[in-house]
């Protein structure tokens, strides 16, 4: 499958100062990618939160310069010859510049190390896919194996329904990386943005120490359609929010995107002697 | 028969459901019931008793055997509470040195307003995350229906069997066909292109082998069961923790398909 000795840091700039088009998910409206990165994603029309695409968020999160890729070549494939599946993985590469729907590496948080993984949901509604699966798990195993904490930034559609079982091994695959990075004694902080929903949602995103998420996030298993479909019930308007969640004790805070980053530094830097302690 | 044919027949009311593959594989059984949380979940049927001479917990999915029982136990889709009760029984297992075996039968968790907010996806990320580091050997064994995360929350095993007929899969046929053709009477297709039977698992490695049905045989199926369950938790159980932990890893740890570019 892949040798480990082999792997090679990825070399060049993370990100780019190129110019895109994002679309405000609330208010459809369309903005240039450096318009939201000087509100930090915050829609120009309708003050709601824009799906930030993987690399902005890190690059919003991380000390200036402190970034470091990991497994940035890793890319899907259409073992199944399920129908579309490739042209959908051509499209999302051409209009999103990423390899996969997740962005992972090393980083520094107001001066603590952490590594972290970021999802994209312009890539096939970043569902975890065997790509997905792989980058995280990777991710996690280099984190016990260097002692970092690690920061996950989640938002997917869930398991990817284009490669069948496969996909929700993944589920158990990256649970099991989880697993022996917590056994370690290390840190794993979940930040739940919208939409974070199925497979992702019953795994890595709900499996954190600490789980954080963005003020009126969608957080579910089930989407919100089939249920009222299959029930007949009317949900009320808050149903499935982080509000919702927090409210039925599933998530520890709902933290501004203005306040992530010193959130996510403090919790780090509350943990640093227990980091210590572990080395 | 065609992945759907197959999917159809295992989704059949009259299909043997969990209960009776308890009865008829473990002896002198205790159940056991509540998660000790919230409430006792009827889809899911679990406790203690013999495997031959072996004795297990069992946990297993029960779709109901009249329409009154099938709603009581909301056609074997499990809340979040049967989850959290099978999560309690695999950890009592673990404390007692006994192996799990778990029998998958579900269309999925149970889709409703009172599992969300119960944490349906927090109680299935529970188990997995659990599962992968339980000190005890695990087996399921899907009999009928293993319907996505709500399946795979009894299934993160060391090792998975698949039933002659029984099906895996991500997605409901039906839910895919909606989603790529809006039109859900295109099933039959989607299962297809999904690749649901127990020949496939195995191909994909999902699962470690198929058990015979023997033609409707329930009898001589049990048998063979029992002898499978048997041999491969009489292995397991000889490894010492840290290799049944590292196997159980590696079981997951290697599935997957993707390429990579390692000039990038
Ligand atoms: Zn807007």
């Amino acid at each position: 499958m892949f040798d480990r000795k082999k792997r090679r840091l990825p070399e060049g700039e993370p990100f780019t100062d190129e110019e895109f088009d994002v679309s405000c998910s609330g208010c459809k409206s369309v903005h240039k990618r450096s318009e939201l990165l000087a509100t930090g994603y915050v829609c120009p029309d309708c003050g709601r939160y824009v799906r930030v695409p993987a690399r902005d968020r890190i690059r919003m999160l991380a000390d200036g310069g402190s970034f470091y890729e990991l497994d940035r070549g890793i890319t899907s494939v259409d073992f199944l010859q399920f129908p579309g599946y490739q042209e959908k993985i051509d499209k999302a590469k051409k209009q999103t510049g990423e390899c996969s729907a997740v962005v992972t590496g090393v980083m520094r948080v107001e001066g603590f190390p952490c590594a972290v993984f970021a999802m994209d949901s312009r890539f096939i509604m970043a569902s975890m896919g065997s790509a997905v699966g792989e980058k995280i798990t990777r991710l996690f195993e280099y984190a016990t194996k260097m002692r970092l904490p690690v920061l996950g930034v989640t938002c997917s559609g869930g398991a990817r329904m284009q490669e069948g079982a496969v996909s929700l091994m993944q589920m158990a695959k990256c649970s099991g990386a989880v697993r022996r990075h917590s056994d370690a004694g290390l840190l794993y902080i979940a930040l739940l943005t919208d939409p974070t929903t199925g497979g992702v949602t019953a795994s890595i995103a709900m499996e954190g120490d600490i789980t954080l998420a963005e003020p009126r996030a969608l957080v579910g298993f089930a989407g919100r359609r089939v249920i009222e479909q299959t029930t007949g019930s009317e949900l009320p308007d808050n149903f499935q929010t982080a509000e919702f969640l927090q409210e039925h004790g599933f998530i520890d805070m709902v933290v501004e995107r203005r306040e992530l980053r010193v959130t996510v530094g403090r919790i780090l830097r509350l943990h640093e002697s227990a980091a210590e302690e572990a080395r | 028969m065609t992945a759907y044919e197959k999917l159809k027949t295992v989704r059949a009311p009259e299909r043997t459901h969990g209960g009776e593959y308890v009865k008829a594989l473990f002896s002198d059984r205790v159940e056991f019931c509540g998660d000790r949380r919230f409430a006792e979940d009827p889809s899911i049927i679990s406790g203690i008793g013999y495997l031959g001479d072996i004795a297990v917990t069992y946990i297993a999915i029960d779709k109901g055997e009249d329409l009154q029982d099938r709603i009581r136990k909301h056609f074997g889709c499990p809340m979040p509470e049967g989850y959290r009760k099978a999560l309690r029984l695999m950890k009592q297992a673990e404390k007692f040195h006994r192996p799990v075996v778990c029998l998958v039968d579900t269309m999925g968790a149970f889709c409703g307003a009172d599992g969300e907010e119960r944490g349906q996806g927090q109680a299935i990320a529970e188990n997995l995350f659990e599962m992968m580091g339980l000190k005890t050997p695990i087996v399921s064994v899907i009999i009928g229906e293993g319907g996505s995360g709500g399946a795979l929350a009894l299934a993160a095993a060391d090792r998975v069997y698949m039933l002659e007929n029984a099906v895996y899969s991500v997605i409901s046929p039906d839910g895919c066909a909606s989603i790529l053709w809006r039109d859900a009477g295109r099933a039959h297709a989607a299962a297809d292109c999904l690749h649901i039977t127990a020949e496939d698992m195995v191909e994909l490695g999902v699962a470690e082998g198929i058990i015979s049905e023997h033609e409707g045989d329930f009898d001589r199926m049990c048998a063979d069961m029992k002898t499978i369950l048997s041999t491969e938790l009489g292995k397991l159980s000889r490894l010492p923790t840290e290799k049944l932990l590292d196997a159980r890893y590696e079981r997951f740890r290697r599935i997957g398909v993707f390429e990579e570019d390692r000039t990038k």
